[in-house]
Order: structure tokens, then sequence, then C-alpha cells
């Protein structure tokens, strides 16, 4: 048997395990092009992101939205001039596409006022929670049609950015809890707001303490450590998590002169703060982890960590949902867990048989 | 220090007019033009005591501010709680005690903080303990008005109370409004936007003009600074009138100094964009601030605790002790009529228990007196007894 000609491997849609080798090209074939053919199906379905954003009223929450998608997605408002607090948490989602050189996105803004701003803020999460598991509820009944669409709506949401207010001393206790149950449930990515009120060694010190805090209630937030891929990934998702998680970011969307250059800032009377200068304030950082360099990856560990937990605790919770060609077989044991124990030790062992097959056959 | 004042008083006292129209002129002048100096010899001697009150959520810049208006770092080892620490932290009250003295005058400043105001999730009647500590320190000084030995009375109420907003939120919160509504009537308020250079110059207005509306909606009675004299110069009514509509003060706090040249050293902020500093009065309201609370408006601030605040509450609290039925003149005016000592201590909160406690008091009380009639009548009769057999 040609050496070089291995037969492909029966868990081909697993990732790369360590047993298929890689083979060397003896010429051109253009397997690269199908990198173009994603681009171009890509470009013809277009994306899809749902953000959620969560604080005080008062922080930035409207205005940081305009300033990362440059576009007026919300009516930012003065202060006193707004529509007041509601006096409940309210769920407001606002729904834009936009394009950029061919790329559409349609973008989903999920604002929550009302957010911590009464007297007793006990449980002021549960309709966030509420929200972010409907959205899960409501991809879940899709996919379990018997005839499914094409391409299921997505609303679950992909990214919760939460925005920390500026105090310099610690996370207060309505932060860490609502820490504590959002990060087990979506990507939370924790910002300092209306970073303008800090120094720079006000901000490290702040940083410092919040990482701490983080470390102490064990809150995960994104990019989590446990779903890093690959040496790469770690090494740069590390130098985020210990270096600048929680970003500390101003929002403006008003343009000024500076220098002859119009950006976008804050002009008070003692300076221009400038949105996109590094010096001044993080949120490049913010935006490029958002839009340029995390957004696939934020999507992904939506629909393969915290969907498929989501699905999980359902079906474990329900035994009569209807089952389609190629459901796992789950047992419904005393006490269900996250890995399905059953379903992985069949499929590796089927793998384990095949190889060794083959391994005879050489 | 005193004496060198001593000295000046002394000799503006003494200043006699020309010896030409002495003789005309002394019979005229009587003398009691240097009263207000012999009162500021006293009042230098005696000194002054101020209890300044801060109040507001954490990381306001509370402290930040009180090191910059006395130029004191009262906040030098304090160590911020932890996260953890702060679940379950409660409101606690701290009083700490400072003596300042600048120009010969000696300030005896006392400040109360409240930290864990407004930390925890639900803030249900968190301002209780602040209300009751209030009540307490106005009830302290009933009861020593009330004593026998009113020489030396320590004053220990709140003069004023500086409550912090913030500048993040659209004006007032609920636990703000909740607050306020709480103390405005007990002590004075002076509300202040802290941190505020967060703000741009417009919604610095924005906001100051709806936290004023808010104030006035919630019918919440602030410190009135008064109307200054209508004999003062244009300039100085011009001043105050601007003071009064910088109210909220929107103020920075600092103790770093930022910049050294100059006749003094300048204290403020350094941003990578720029530096805040704090006593310019185009960067924030510091300087306002500090001429009101200091050296304009203390003494004012002390009188209106003494004559109003502290006056309502005693007013209060004796007409809730009439018994209830029994509220008509008669029983008003003897209350009145009754001096100081005879009326019985005020306790608050009256709880059921601390009623009965001094009802069974009174009972005792009676019973003992007629136990005390009874031993006399008994003697008497023994005496008359004895009297009758020696007779």
């Amino acid at each position: 048997m040609d050496p070089l000609r291995q037969p492909p491997s029966p868990c081909s849609p697993r990732p790369s395990s360590p047993r298929t080798q890689s083979c060397e090209m003896l010429g051109y074939v253009g397997i690269e092009a199908v990198l173009d053919q994603l681009k171009i199906k890509a470009m013809k379905m277009g994306f899809e992101f749902n953000i959620m954003v969560v604080g005080q009223s008062g922080l930035g929450k409207s205005t940081m939205v305009n300033t990362l998608f440059k576009s007026k997605m919300w009516k930012s408002t003065l202060p006193g001039l707004g529509v007041p607090t509601p006096k409940t948490l309210q769920l407001q989602s606002v729904t834009h596409v936009i394009e950029e050189k061919g790329v559409k996105l349609k973008l989903t803004v999920t604002d929550t006022p009302g957010f911590g701003d009464q007297i007793n803020n006990d449980k002021c999460w549960d309709p966030i929670l509420g929200y972010i598991n409907e959205q899960y509820e409501r991809y879940l009944q899709e996919e379990i049609l018997i005839t499914r669409q094409r391409h299921i709506p997505d609303t679950r949401v992909h990214c919760c950015v939460y925005f920390v207010p500026p105090t310099g001393h610690c996370l207060r206790p309505l932060d860490i809890e609502f820490l504590q149950r959002l990060c087990q449930t979506v990507n939370v990515v924790p910002v300092i707001a209306r970073a303008d009120s800090l120094t720079i060694e006000e901000r490290e010190a702040f940083r410092r303490r919040i990482q701490h805090n983080l470390r102490t209630h064990c809150i995960e937030v994104y990019p989590q450590k446990c779903f890093d891929e690959d040496i790469n990934d770690r090494i740069l998702n590390s130098k985020i998590r210990q270096e600048r998680i929680p970003f500390a970011v101003v929002g403006a969307d008003r343009e000024h002169l500076v220098n002859g250059r119009c950006v976008l800032g804050r002009k008070t009377k003692w300076g221009i703060i400038e949105v996109e200068n590094m010096a001044h304030c993080e949120f490049p950082l913010l935006r490029d982890l958002l839009i340029r360099t995390h957004l696939q990856d934020l999507k992904d560990i939506t629909h393969n960590i915290h969907y498929e937990n989501y699905r999980v605790f359902r079906l474990n919770k329900s035994h009569v949902l209807p089952r389609g060609p190629g459901w796992v077989n789950l047992a419904p044991g005393p006490a269900p867990s996250p890995a399905s124990p059953q379903a992985t030790p069949r499929t590796m062992k089927v793998c384990r048989w095949t190889q060794d097959n083959s391994d005879d056959e050489c | 220090m005193v004496s060198l004042y001593a000295q000046e008083s002394r000799h503006l006292c003494f200043q006699r007019p020309t010896p030409q129209g002495s003789q005309a002129q002394d019979k005229e002048y009587v003398g009691f033009a240097a009263l207000p100096n012999q009162l500021h010899r006293k009042s230098v001697k005696k000194g002054f005591d101020f209890t300044l009150m801060v109040a507001g959520e954490s990381g306001l810049g509370k402290s930040t501010l009180i090191n910059s208006l006395f130029l004191t770092n009262l906040y030098e080892d304090r160590q911020v709680p932890e996260a953890s620490a702060r679940l379950t932290q409660t409101l606690t009250i701290e009083r700490q005690g400072v003596e300042i003295e600048e120009g010969g005058i000696k300030v005896k400043l006392t400040l109360v903080d409240t930290p864990g105001f407004g930390d925890s999730v639900d803030c249900s009647d968190c301002w209780l303990p602040v209300v009751r500590f209030i009540e307490e320190q106005f009830e302290q000084y009933l009861r020593d008005e009330s004593g026998l030995n009113r020489k030396n009375i320590q004053d220990t109420r709140v003069h004023c109370c500086l409550y912090f907003i913030s500048p993040f939120g659209r004006g007032l919160r609920p636990l703000d409004v909740a607050f306020l509504r709480a103390v405005h009537e007990k002590v004075n308020i002076i509300p202040v936007i802290g941190k505020a250079d967060a703000l741009m110059p417009k919604e610095t207005q924005a906001l100051k003009q709806k936290i004023r509306d808010q104030l006035r909606e919630e019918e919440i009675n602030i410190y009135q600074f008064p109307d200054c004299d209508s004999d003062e110069d244009e300039d100085f009514k011009r001043q105050d009138a601007e003071m009064k509509e910088s109210i909220p003060f929107a103020v920075v706090g600092s103790c770093e100094v930022v910049r050294d040249d100059g006749p003094r050293p300048v204290r403020g902020r350094r941003y990578s964009w720029g530096t805040v500093e704090v006593e310019n009065p185009h960067h924030c309201d510091f300087l306002n601030l500090r001429r009101m609370l200091v050296q304009t408006h203390l003494q004012d601030l002390k009188e209106v605790t003494h004559d109003q605040l502290y006056e309502g509450y005693r007013a209060r609290c004796l007409q809730s002790l009439a018994r209830p039925g029994a509220r008509d003149r008669a029983s008003r005016s003897k209350l009145s009529r009754q001096s100081a000592t005879e009326i019985p201590l005020p306790m608050l909160p009256l709880a059921e228990t601390e009623k009965l406690i001094r009802e069974k008091d009174e009972e005792l009380r009676r019973m003992q007196e007629m136990l005390e009639k009874m031993q006399a009548q008994m003697q008497q009769n023994q005496a008359q007894g004895e009297q009758s057999d020696a007779l």
C-alpha cells in the first residue's frame, strides 16, 4: 500500500486529532482557493452579531455603541435631557445593517436601561438572564424541527459588555453578583466606563484590583482561559487577560479638530480627550477585540459552548423533545452532567477500532 | 498669637479722636462700637468647633475633597475594603477630629464619614443609621442643655452635610432622593457633584439644572445661602449671585501638586490630555465651595443648625412627649411652664418596651412617695403617742 495514501479518518468532523498526519504536496492543487469561496459565500450571506450592553445609567453605553460602530445606533443624550430612568429594568433591542467594503453586518444591540439604578437592586440580573436564555431557547426550537430553515436566524447574544463605574476602588457587590451569574451563560467583556475621570496610575491600580477581585471570585470573563484552542491563542489571549482586561474606555460621538485632524473626542476646558488615541484611553483595544480580531471567536464560543451547555441542560431537563435523525441518545442519569458521558467513549472507540484495522491492513 | 489680636483690639478700643473736638465728642462717644472686637477676642480664645458630615456612594472623591478643602491628610492610613469584605459590609458612622490652626484661629473640626453608604445590592433603609446619628447628637445637646452644668456643653451636632452626587447619573438617583428626604429637616445639606472633571462644560450645566429641578420637585430643602445685604457693593453682589447659581457645586479634589512655579503651588490632576487645576474657577467650583463653606458661611451654618434645625427637633420632641388625647391648651401651657429640669428626658425612638419601662418607673415613684408619706405619718403618730405618754 502506498504509504502516502491514507484512508480518510471516520472522525473527520472533529478538529484535527493527533493521529491525522499531514502529507507533503507534490504540486499546486488549488486548495487555498477554498478561502476565496468561503469569502464570497460569507459576503453574500452577511454576518450577524448580537451585542448587549449592561451598566448603570449615565455610564456612556449608548455613546460607546455609537463610537464602536461609527454610526448613530442610539440617540446619546446629555444628562437631564434624556428619557428618565425607568423604574424597573427594561430591555430594548435595536437592529441595524451596516456595510463596509461589501461586507454586510446585521448588528443587534440590546440595551438595559434601569439596571442597578434602584434602591433595591436585588435580582436585577434576572430579566437579563431570562432574555439570554430565551434567545437560546428560540434557536433550540428552530434547531430541533424536522424541516429546518437553511439558515437559522441567530438572535443569541454573542457578547455582553459590562460597564464598571470608575470608582477607583474595586468591584462593587452588585458587579460581582452580576458577573458571577452571567459569565456562565454568555461571553462577558468588562470595561471601565468613563475612564476620563481616572489618571493613568489610578487606572492601572483599579485594573489590578478588579483583576484580583475577578480571580478571587472565580469569574471567567472573555477571553476565557479554558477555551483557548492552541498555543498562539493562549499567548495572545493571556496578554489581553493579564494586562488589559478590563479596558478603560471613553466614548464620544462628536468630532473636534486637533492638530488639523478631525477626531472623535470630548472637549473640556483643559484639553481634548481623543477616543482613538491609545495614550488617552483603550477604546481601540476594545474595538479591535470586539470587531477586528475576535468577532468570529465570540460567535463560535457562544455557539459551541454556551449554547451547547444550555441545550444539554434543556434536554436533560425534559425528555419529551422530538428527536431528529442522528440525535445522540443521552441516558437520563440521576446526576446529569454537561459533558455527555456515554457518547464520547463510544465515538472514540469507533475511531480506535478503525485505526487499528488500518494498521493491520498496512 | 492671641495676644496680638488682643493688643490690636485694645488699641482700637482706646482710640481717641483728635484733641480739638475731644471734649464735645467724648460726650457722644460711649464706646460700644468696640463690642464686636471684644466678641472677636472671646471667640478667638474659645476657638471654633465645626462638625461636617460627608455622605454619598463610595468612589465619588469624598476623602480627596476633604483633604483638599482643609489641606490635611485625614485619610492617610485609609485602606479601601476589599470587594469580598464589601459584600457583607453595613453602613458605619466614623468620626474623626482634627485641630486646624490658621492665623491664630483654632478650629476643632470633626469629620463624620459614612463608609458603606449605597454600596450593597439592597440599599433599602441604608440611610437610617445616619438619621439616627444626627438625632442622637441633637438628643445629647438637649440633655446637656437641660442638665445642671451648662458651662462646658460640647456641641457635637452636625452642622453641615456635604452630599456627593455622582457625575455619571442622570441627576439624582432614587437612593439620593430617599437620603435627602430623610435628612433635609435635620441638617444643612450642601449638594456637591463629585469628580466633576469627568464632565464637559455643557454636561455640567445640564446636570446642575436637572438636579436643581429635581430638588424642587421633591421639595427637598437644601441649605439656603442668605442674601447679601443691600448695602454691599455691586461686585460682591455679583459674586454672591454667581456662587448661588453654581449650586450644586461641581468639584474636583486633589492634594497632588502639578505646578510649583508662581506664588503658590498649584494642585490638580494630571491627565495625558491636559491638567485639571483644582483652584481654577474655570475648571471647577472648588473655590466657591471652600469660600462658602469655610470663609463666609461657617458661622451661619452653625447658627442655622442651632436656631432652626435644633429648635425644630426640640419642639417635635417635646410635643411628642405630651400624652396623646390630652393635647388641650392647659397641658401644653403646663408643659411650657415646667422648667427644663422637670421635663423627662426624651428617648428615641420610643419603643414599646421603653414606654412600658417609663410607666413602671412612674408607678414605682408614686408608690415610693406614698410609702414615704405613710412613714412620715407613722413617725408623727409615734411622736404624738410618745408625747401623750410623756404627758
